[in-house]
């Protein structure tokens, strides 16, 4: 898929550290203006992909291709990109002012001219009264927020963002994620985010990533991932999934237990035992008995989640585990959900998934 | 000092890495020929007879038929652990009344106690024949016993090795989970107990790691045995007979092992349970806070009174002697013993002692902090940066007097090209910086170890060079550790005995060395004299320090105190 408008290429890219392979042969192409997310457990090679984009590690093969030149082999001063760490990384010794102007001191710039433009950057990341204090003396969304400008303080072409909301509290987080995708709209600047959380990368990215044991195991917008997710790994990283044991019985029928239920089947064939997967705010609770795809079974827990209701369901003869169905809290106070309670389960077959066991 | 070297070299790419690797290579180089070729030397040494000829492990057949030189060893290992017993349990109590108990003046007491990190071993000596030598005002107290020999050995091992023991064990015992003691609280566990239970388990490490230095640093002594231990040979005043006195450097050179091996062996257990030290107390701990308990804290004040006032005493003593007249007879107070004239050394010595150590502390800060950062910040080549690291530690494990002895071999031999550093200043702050690396060295580290690791790539992201970064942010966040390290070189250079005993020439006298003979000469109020002098240095030198701590850090380490003035 090569593209005028590629920015970024990174062809066959492996990394090893000793006997450990961190990535495995991975090959992305990243548009201009594109906000991309790698997204993965730890441990799955996400940061040391980061650090090779950025000449921090040194692939062991493959290369990386920025605006049509190879700059595989080139150490991190001489490529374009700025970065934002977990941690900050801001110096602890330096002024707001002077940790925002650190790298344009370097490439010659007029004093009026650094005051200018970090100035713009201050009132850009909302901390223009703040330019003298010391990173200490600011919140950790504060800090995060200098070391944003701090990298885009040269109009690097690239911005890649290693975990930048790990380290923060939960409110703060959602907020500087909205402010962090303004920012990048605004400036249109081509930008990675490596990250562990979906939602995360679900609110922010354009396209995302996802890796799993060093490599990339489905890549594709938001909706497509949460939508169309390839493994049962990835339908129950992204968001939660039930699973259920199923038999494949004819066309468009699988069986659980003794339960015939209607769903899309793909390329399996009959007799394969398969995983009938549903989220859980996609089942609805029916009291009568007369559609398909119902699955009888008792109220075990109620969970009071605020805007909606996590209602963990027994079902004996289909599955061992607890079927969670998240009802909107609307609809909850209409139906009474009673502990012991006997209800049905019931979804349509568009959302019902079938992957392999 | 090779720090600007970074300027001119930054051209091609990858400018930085291949200065990294340049340096690197030059640290190996510079620990292969100031530590780990002279080490070899002196093993060589061993093996040869006097003609240079090699004749296998014969001279230690010979060191072991020497009945004489082998009660040495037992001598030495006699007096090490009786020190080293004394000392921990001493300390042991008196950390514990400064962390776990609210005795008061806490801050004078830890003051006292550091005040024999100030002197060189040998004052402790002088002012022990002050109390208890011939002429002693205590002398009846030793009950005919005489005060030279292993008493006197061990009161002043234990006197100028006490700060040492103290400063481990307050570290380890500061490190404690109150909640720890809540729990054991709350299940109704007697004071007692949780102390059996809690505290000494807590504190094992570092009272092992404590055991390992003191005993490592009384066994491998050479001043205080020399001054006071009289008739009683040990190995390190033996090595100095054998080499100095009888011209047998290869029999030294086998005392030197025996004494290195010990030292090795003690060294190594005492990183192992360094390492483990640390494991115990995770960032979700509470840290202890002692409450009141009137009777545990008034023993302890007269625990610690007693202690602060020996110590007081003994420097005091010999500040005393210092500056009367003629011991006992004539108590007026005169300056004449430190006119050092008379004893046909002069006052060239003390000054030659400030030169080491003023070039011992700017030479030694400047490559001990380099090479740590070499070690700890740079990201290529971790075969190399593992061998500077392994050469960092290895001074530690090697006692003062057995180094000075390698550079001898070394150094003197007639085709080594830097022979002709040999009986030069050079050698001394060469020697002198060699010997103290490790605890520097480790104190860097730290230093660096709590800086973000990602400075680095945040500075080549802005295309800013290492060295600009190491310049402006590195340095600057450093200074208080680098202050304490220059410190530390500092006053160990001016109270060293071992290390320099071989290596000073006619025109490189030391002013510890000089004690030393003018005791011999039996000039022990110049001695004291002496003694003093370098006390008074190191003591303005803290002072010093102290007052640029509070003034010219509060400068450049505005950001520290900026978080409690405005938050």
């Amino acid at each position: 898929m090569q593209n005028n408008n590629t920015y970024l290429e990174v062809k066959d890219l492996s990394k090893s550290f000793g006997n450990f392979e961190a990535i495995k042969n991975i090959d992305i192409n990243i548009q201009e203006g594109e906000f991309v997310c790698f997204l993965g457990p730890s441990g799955c090679g996400k940061t040391t992909l980061l650090r090779c984009i950025a000449g921090l590690e040194t692939q062991s093969t493959g290369s990386v291709i920025q605006k049509n030149i190879n700059i595989s082999n080139e150490p991190p001063s001489n490529r374009d990109f700025g970065i934002v760490f977990q941690s900050y990384a801001l110096f602890p010794n330096l002024s707001v002012f002077s940790n925002i102007s650190y790298g344009l001191i370097n490439n010659k710039w007029k004093k009026a001219d650094i005051k200018k433009r970090v100035d713009e950057l201050l009132s850009l990341v909302n901390l223009t009264e703040h330019a003298l204090k010391y990173p200490s003396q600011l919140s950790g969304g504060e800090q995060q927020r200098v070391a944003l400008a701090r990298a885009l303080a040269t109009s690097p072409g690239l911005l890649l963002l290693d975990e930048p909301l790990s380290a923060l509290d939960a409110k703060v987080r959602v907020f500087l994620r909205k402010q962090i995708r303004d920012l990048q709209r605004k400036l249109g600047v081509t930008t990675i985010m490596v990250t562990h959380d979906q939602e995360e990368a679900q609110t922010m990215a354009d396209r995302i990533f996802v890796m799993k044991d060093g490599e990339i195991i489905q890549s594709g917008t938001p909706s497509e991932i949460y939508t169309k997710a390839n493994s049962p790994f990835i339908a129950s990283f992204i968001g939660s999934m039930n699973f259920i044991p199923a038999i494949i019985n004819s066309s468009n029928k699988v069986k659980c237990n003794q339960i015939e239920i209607n769903c899309e089947i793909g390329n399996f064939k009959a007799n394969d035992s398969v995983q009938l997967a549903i989220r859980p705010e996609d089942i609805q609770f029916k009291q009568s008995n007369q559609d398909d795809n119902m699955i009888p079974g008792t109220i075990k827990e109620v969970e009071f989640l605020g805007s909606f209701q996590r209602v963990y369901f027994e079902a004996i003869n289909i599955t061992d585990e607890l079927i969670i169905v998240d009802v909107p809290s609307a609809t909850a106070r209409k139906i009474e959900l009673d502990l012991n309670k006997e209800m049905n389960l019931y979804f349509s077959r568009e959302d019902a998934r079938i992957y392999s066991t | 000092m090779s720090l600007f070297k970074f300027a001119d070299i930054r051209r091609g790419k990858d400018s930085s890495d291949r200065v990294g690797l340049f340096m690197l290579i030059s640290y190996i180089i510079l620990f292969l020929l100031f530590l780990v070729l002279p080490l070899g030397a002196l093993i060589s040494k061993s093996l040869q007879n006097k003609d240079g000829e090699f004749i296998g492990l014969t001279n230690y057949n010979l060191y072991l038929q020497e009945p004489a030189l082998f009660q040495s060893l037992y001598n030495s290992l006699f007096v090490a652990i009786c020190s080293t017993v004394i000392v921990v349990v001493l300390a042991f109590l008196f950390s514990y009344a400064l962390t776990r108990t609210c005795m008061p003046f806490k801050g004078f007491f830890k003051l006292v106690a550091l005040i024999p990190l100030l002197s060189p071993s040998i004052l402790a000596a002088i002012a022990l024949v002050y109390w208890f030598g011939n002429q002693g005002v205590l002398k009846e107290v030793l009950l005919g016993k005489s005060i030279y020999g292993p008493i006197g050995i061990i009161m002043a091992s234990v006197y100028w090795t006490f700060p040492h023991a103290l400063i481990i064990l307050t570290t380890s015992l500061s490190l404690s989970d109150s909640r720890l003691y809540e729990a054991a609280d709350v299940l109704k566990t007697s004071k007692l107990r949780a102390f059996f239970t809690i505290t000494i388990p807590g504190a094992r490490y570092g009272i092992i790691s404590t055991a390992f230095v003191i005993f490592t640093q009384v066994f491998t002594d050479f001043g205080v045995p020399k001054v006071i231990g009289g008739n009683y040979n040990v190995l390190a005043t033996d090595i100095y007979k054998e080499v100095v006195g009888m011209q047998n450097f290869q029999m030294g050179a086998v005392i030197s092992m025996v004494l290195l091996v010990p030292a090795m062996i003690a060294f190594f257990i005492d990183r192992y349970s360094r390492k483990k030290q640390i494991s115990l107390l995770t960032a979700r701990s509470v840290v202890f806070k002692p409450k009141k308990h009137f009777k545990v804290d008034m023993i302890m004040l007269g625990f610690c009174s007693a202690l602060a006032l020996i110590i007081i005493l003994m420097i005091g003593m010999a500040q005393f002697g210092a500056i009367v007249k003629y011991w006992p007879y004539n108590l007026n107070f005169t300056l004449k013993n430190y006119d050092f004239q008379v004893a046909g050394l002069g006052w060239d010595s003390f000054y030659n002692s400030v030169e080491l150590s003023f070039y011992t502390a700017i030479f030694g800060t400047i490559i001990i902090f380099v090479g740590s950062y070499l070690i700890e910040k740079l990201r290529i080549n971790e075969g190399y940066r593992n061998t500077v690291q392994f050469f960092a530690l290895m001074p530690m494990a090697v006692p003062g007097l057995v180094l000075g002895l390698a550079y001898i071999f070394f150094f003197n031999a007639k085709d080594n090209p830097l022979n002709f550093i040999y009986a030069t200043m050079i050698i001394l702050v060469v020697n002198t910086i060699v010997h103290f690396y490790t605890v520097s060295h480790l104190t860097a580290i730290t230093a660096l170890k709590q800086m973000d690791k990602e400075f680095e790539s945040v500075s080549l992201s802005l295309k800013i060079p290492i060295y600009k970064m190491f310049w402006r942010v590195t340095l600057p966040v450093c200074l208080p550790p680098i202050f304490d390290v220059s410190i530390y070189l500092f006053v160990n250079a001016m109270t060293t005995v071992s290390g320099v005993i071989f290596l000073y020439s006619y025109d490189t006298t030391l002013a510890s060395v000089s004690a030393i003979h003018l005791d011999e000469q039996g000039e022990v109020a110049k001695a004291a004299a002496m003694a003093m002098l370098i006390v008074y240095v190191s003591v303005a030198v803290r002072l010093t320090h102290t007052i640029i701590t509070k003034k010219v850090l509060r400068k450049t380490q505005a950001w520290r105190y900026n978080i409690l003035d405005t938050k």
